[in-house]
């Protein structure tokens, strides 16, 4: 499985070893990111997702193996490049002082622009574009201090995707959310994935979201890769146990038919745990 | 606060908490066993140096001999070593408990400033020329720039952005009227510059008793506040839900600390770097408890500047290097690997 | 004051306007900021010509200009080319240097305190003059050189100390903290061992002052301004991308460590060249760029308004503390450190006022 060499899919991992300092998360990791698809990475708090996720985006060198981009070892690349064909919405980002809903979304035309070519007219398109498709055209000459969270997640989203790359990395964008504005955010994610067939990775913590809208999902533990594929065929109550350790049931989701996971009564799962514990 | 967020609960290095205490409270009877044997080479090492035999002569058996007399002379200049470095420790965990910045030290908040100015103006303008009669004026300075700070900076409603905003400012305002003193007035130059680096070389037992009264009134109020502060550093909002009276804790902190600073720095002339570097080692192994932070703050300080009055006396025998120097030469790179050694993720 | 409280929908949703050319080339310019520059420009020239009329023998703002202008009398030719103009000039190059320093400084460690003071520089340099003073008894040319290597050293200590796989911000300030702790006790104890006429001339070096500065400080800041300020301001963009922190920064293709190393010699390189011709000079570098952000409203470091705004700020307190304290009496220094302390204060109750701190 560590051989198998992807011609097809523009951005993978290759057996790679993820390390901060001398703390390693991950070993020998190999993931691949389909094509078109709206991959979701899920797994429990501190399994190397959001680890994995910067190491697909450069951010994190690793310390073995590579990470391809179209068939290029993803750090060999001119930067400018990479950015105009891969994106980030970092969870640290900071929004500088007196800036408007407009002027941030058109930071990110930066990978486009240079010193004799500041703002063409495409960028200003671009910018009104990518505003008008997350919605937050009406507030564009807002100034962002001035937004509410759900808002300003969308400003940002909207500036890494006036980034205009193929390929859009998403470090979990639904934290801090309240729950109207999380499914606003991931709808808002369907649609770039189906209507601009763009590929998005994101990172996501809640695991129903993750089997509702995924279509492909990497299920993370400990820095390996348990299970992949889409939801409807890799989430059933014995993953959910494995990856997190949660009994439940996995039921049909009444409004979509994507997996849905109700976690066991807890008395259910208290016996649960007893039986185990006598049972060995 | 963007430095000291308490470490990760770590199943490998964190042990259990009973077990914690009792390494902290080990660490602190070391930490003491250290500073008494500073003080004892204090006395021993000068100019002269002494025997144990003859230092413990002197100091429990005084019969007027040679060694007594330097015995005493050097006890003195230990006591005030003990007590400075105590109060500037002291005085520095608060503040940089008060006003939630790990960077804090007296001089932010213009104590040293407010020193300064006051010792200048005497010199120039009063015609004071001894060292003991600086003591007064730099005290007045200093506790009139702290009750200034701290009515500038809001009295009750003071947050820590104003506080140090307020302290900045009058520094800044105050610094330039020292300096301007001193291009027009040599003399005064000529004494403030040997006053400025801070010294424990003019020590008698007359400062000592001058100072006293205020550094045992600072000392008892600021480790009476460890509860409070560690209440306050949840923020506001958390400290005030504890039942924490804001108010209240801000005004005994900054009297605190302004009693402790100025006593010091009266005593011993501006010396910066103790009450910035030591709080701010202690708590990289302590964490962020007060409870812990004020007893190793108030034992560590006086081991730094007693430490580096010694070295000082060493380095340039037959005469000596001031002991404000040496702190800063000898604290600067300790500081700085201290730095360097904290992973990014805390910092 | 009132800088980020406007009306929801007032704004326009681009600030700058952009200027674009047939061939495909387009500018922005930020029609706010650009008149700030112009209006700092022309007060900062008007200054200098009211500072090259004042002194022991005043000449009139007209006749400053016809000197300049080279119709002059011979007499003021001489005061007016000779003995002011370089020293107004070294003013404009010092403050412009300090305020664009500053804004790098306060950009790249996101502090608005990371000032060259707060981060050792200026302490360093201080050693570097001092030790020419006090032990060498040297030149005003060898203290330059002195102040200068002081400096560099130091900025290079502070960067090579507060590296670890990248600069972080808060490790630089607090490296600088400890360098400039030392720095300050090498200074103290410099001071102890001078003699009282070294001693006089090294507070008066401490303090920052133009007086006295000649032809020869002019044309070596000149030609470094010359270099670094068109490389500073093209490698601006990558910096503003910065400030929306490390990791959008690396997301939209900055080489963020290549950038920040190269600002940061960049703001060395000014800081030290401007301590080393005019003495540490308090508070130009840290209120500069805050001052001329706003005036400007606008976001990010505003470089090119810090610049100007430091260059006026500095002729202008040169030129206050001639007419408060008589011609060279006091350091031009002790008034920006006064009006320092007065625009903390003013911040302090503006702020407390608008009920943001």
């Amino acid at each position: 499985m560590n051989t198998q060499r992807s011609t097809v899919n523009r951005l993978s991992a290759e057996n790679v070893t993820l390390a901060y300092d001398q703390r390693v998360i991950a070993e020998q990791l190999s993931v691949e990111i389909p094509d078109n698809s709206f991959t979701v990475i899920v797994g429990p708090n501190a399994c190397g997702k959001s680890t994995l996720l910067r190491a697909l985006s450069r951010m994190l060198k690793p310390s073995q193996g590579r990470v391809l981009l179209d068939g290029q070892v993803i750090q060999s690349m001119p930067a400018k490049k990479v950015a105009r064909t891969l994106g980030l919405l970092p969870q640290s980002s900071i929004a500088p002082d007196g800036i408007t809903v407009g002027d941030l979304v058109g930071r990110g035309r930066y990978p486009h622009q240079g010193l004799l070519r500041q703002w063409s007219s495409e960028d200003e398109r671009v910018v009104r574009e990518s505003m008008a498709s997350t919605g937050v055209g009406e507030l564009a000459d807002r100034y962002v201090d001035e937004l509410s969270g759900g808002q300003r997640q969308r400003v940002w989203i909207a500036m890494a995707l006036a980034q205009q790359t193929p390929l859009l990395l998403l470090d979990e964008p639904t934290t801090f959310l309240d729950i109207q504005h999380q499914i606003d955010v991931l709808d808002l994610c369907a649609e770039l994935h189906e209507e601009q067939g763009r590929t998005l990775v994101a990172v996501l913590h809640d695991l129903n979201h993750a089997a509702r809208y995924a279509t492909h999902l990497i299920a993370l533990r400990d820095g390996s890769v348990i299970a992949q594929g889409t939801p409807q065929d890799i989430v059933t109550a014995e993953l959910v146990e494995e990856v997190f350790g949660l009994r439940c049931q996995v039921i049909d989701d009444p409004e979509t038919g994507t997996p849905l996971v109700v976690p066991a009564a807890r008395n259910a799962r208290t016996a649960a745990a007893v039986s185990v514990a006598k049972g060995s | 606060m963007l430095v000291d967020s308490p470490p990760e609960p770590n199943a490998e290095t964190a042990p259990a908490p009973r077990k914690r205490r009792a390494i902290r409270a080990a660490g602190l009877l070391v930490s003491v066993a250290v500073l008494v044997l500073i003080a004892l080479a204090s006395i021993a090492i000068g100019a002269k140096d002494l025997s144990l035999s003859q230092v413990w002569h002197g100091l429990f058996d005084d019969s007027g001999t040679y060694g007594d007399v330097v015995v005493s002379e050097r006890l003195s200049r230990t006591v005030l070593g003990l007590l400075a470095g105590a109060a500037l420790g002291l005085a520095g965990a608060v503040l940089q408990a008060l006003t939630r910045n790990p960077l804090a030290d007296p001089g932010l908040l213009g104590i040293n400033a407010g020193a300064s100015a006051a010792v200048v103006t005497a010199i120039t303008y009063f015609g004071v020329t001894s060292l003991s009669g600086y003591v007064w004026f730099a005290f007045g300075g200093a506790a009139v720039v702290g009750v200034l700070v701290y009515v500038l900076g809001g009295s009750r409603g003071a947050t820590p952005v104003r506080l140090a905003l307020a302290g900045t400012a009058l520094s800044a305002a105050l610094y330039g009227y020292l300096q301007a003193v001193m291009i027009m007035d040599q003399a005064a130059l000529g004494k403030m510059r040997f006053w400025t680096v801070g010294s424990l070389s003019s020590a008698n037992d007359r400062t000592i008793e001058q100072v006293l009264p205020f550094l045992a009134i600072g000392t008892i109020l600021a480790l009476a506040l460890a509860r409070p502060l560690n209440a306050m550093a949840m923020g506001d909002d958390t400290a005030r839900a504890l039942g924490a009276h804001l108010g209240r804790t801000r005004a005994l902190s900054m009297a605190a600390a302004t009693l402790l600073c100025g006593a010091a720095t009266a005593a011993c002339g501006p010396i910066v770097f103790v009450g910035l570097m030591v709080p701010h080692v202690v708590r990289s192994f302590t964490g962020p408890d007060m409870r812990w932070i004020l007893p190793y703050a108030t034992v560590l300080s006086p081991v730094l500047l007693l430490g580096a009055d010694v070295v000082g006396r060493m380095v340039a025998r037959p005469a000596e290097l001031q002991v404000g120097i040496v702190t800063a030469i000898l604290g600067g790179p300790v500081f700085i690997f201290l730095v360097r050694r904290r992973r990014t993720a805390q910092l | 004051m009132k800088v980020l409280t406007k009306q929801a929908g007032s704004a326009r949703p681009f600030r700058a306007r952009p200027v674009r050319t047939r061939g495909g080339l387009s500018v922005r310019i930020d029609v706010r900021s650009f008149t700030v520059v112009v209006l700092l420009l022309v007060a900062a020239l008007t200054a200098s010509v009211v500072l090259i009329g004042t002194g022991d023998f005043p000449i009139p703002a007209g006749d400053v200009l016809k000197t300049l202008f080279g119709n002059g009398d011979a007499g003021q030719e001489f005061i007016v080319n000779e003995l002011r103009l370089p020293r107004v000039l070294v003013g404009l190059l010092v403050g412009a240097s300090l305020g664009l320093g500053g804004a790098l400084f306060q950009a790249i460690s996101r502090n608005p305190l990371g000032s060259p003071d707060v981060l050792g520089l200026a302490q360093g340099a201080t050693a570097g003059a001092l030790t020419v003073i006090v032990l060498f008894s040297g030149s005003a040319a060898e203290v330059t050189l002195g102040a200068l290597f002081g400096g560099l050293v130091t900025g290079l200590a502070i960067y090579v100390l507060a590296w670890k796989r990248g600069v972080h911000g808060y490790r630089l300030v607090l490296v600088g903290i400890g360098v400039s702790a030392m720095a300050v006790a090498v200074n103290g104890y410099l001071l102890t061992k001078a003699d009282i006429v070294d001693a006089a001339r090294a507070v008066v070096w401490m303090t920052g002052s133009l007086n006295g500065r000649d032809w020869d400080q002019v044309w070596p800041l000149l030609a470094l301004s010359a270099v670094l300020v068109p490389l500073v301001l093209g490698n601006a963009r990558g910096l503003y991308m910065l400030e929306m922190g490390d990791d959008v920064a690396y997301a939209l293709g900055v080489r963020v460590e290549r950038t920040r190393m190269l600002l940061m010699l960049a703001a060395v390189l000014l800081t030290a060249a401007a301590t080393a011709a005019a003495g540490p000079v308090a508070f130009v570098a840290l209120t500069a760029p805050q001052l001329a952000r706003r005036l400007t409203r606008a976001p990010g470091p505003n470089l090119m308004p810090a610049m100007c705004m430091g260059a006026t700020l500095l002729v202008v307190a040169d030129w206050a503390s001639q007419r408060a304290f008589g011609a060279d009496q006091l350091p031009v220094g002790v008034v920006t450190g006064v009006l320092g302390g007065v625009y903390l204060l003013w911040l302090l109750f503006t702020e407390r006022k608008a009920g943001r701190i």
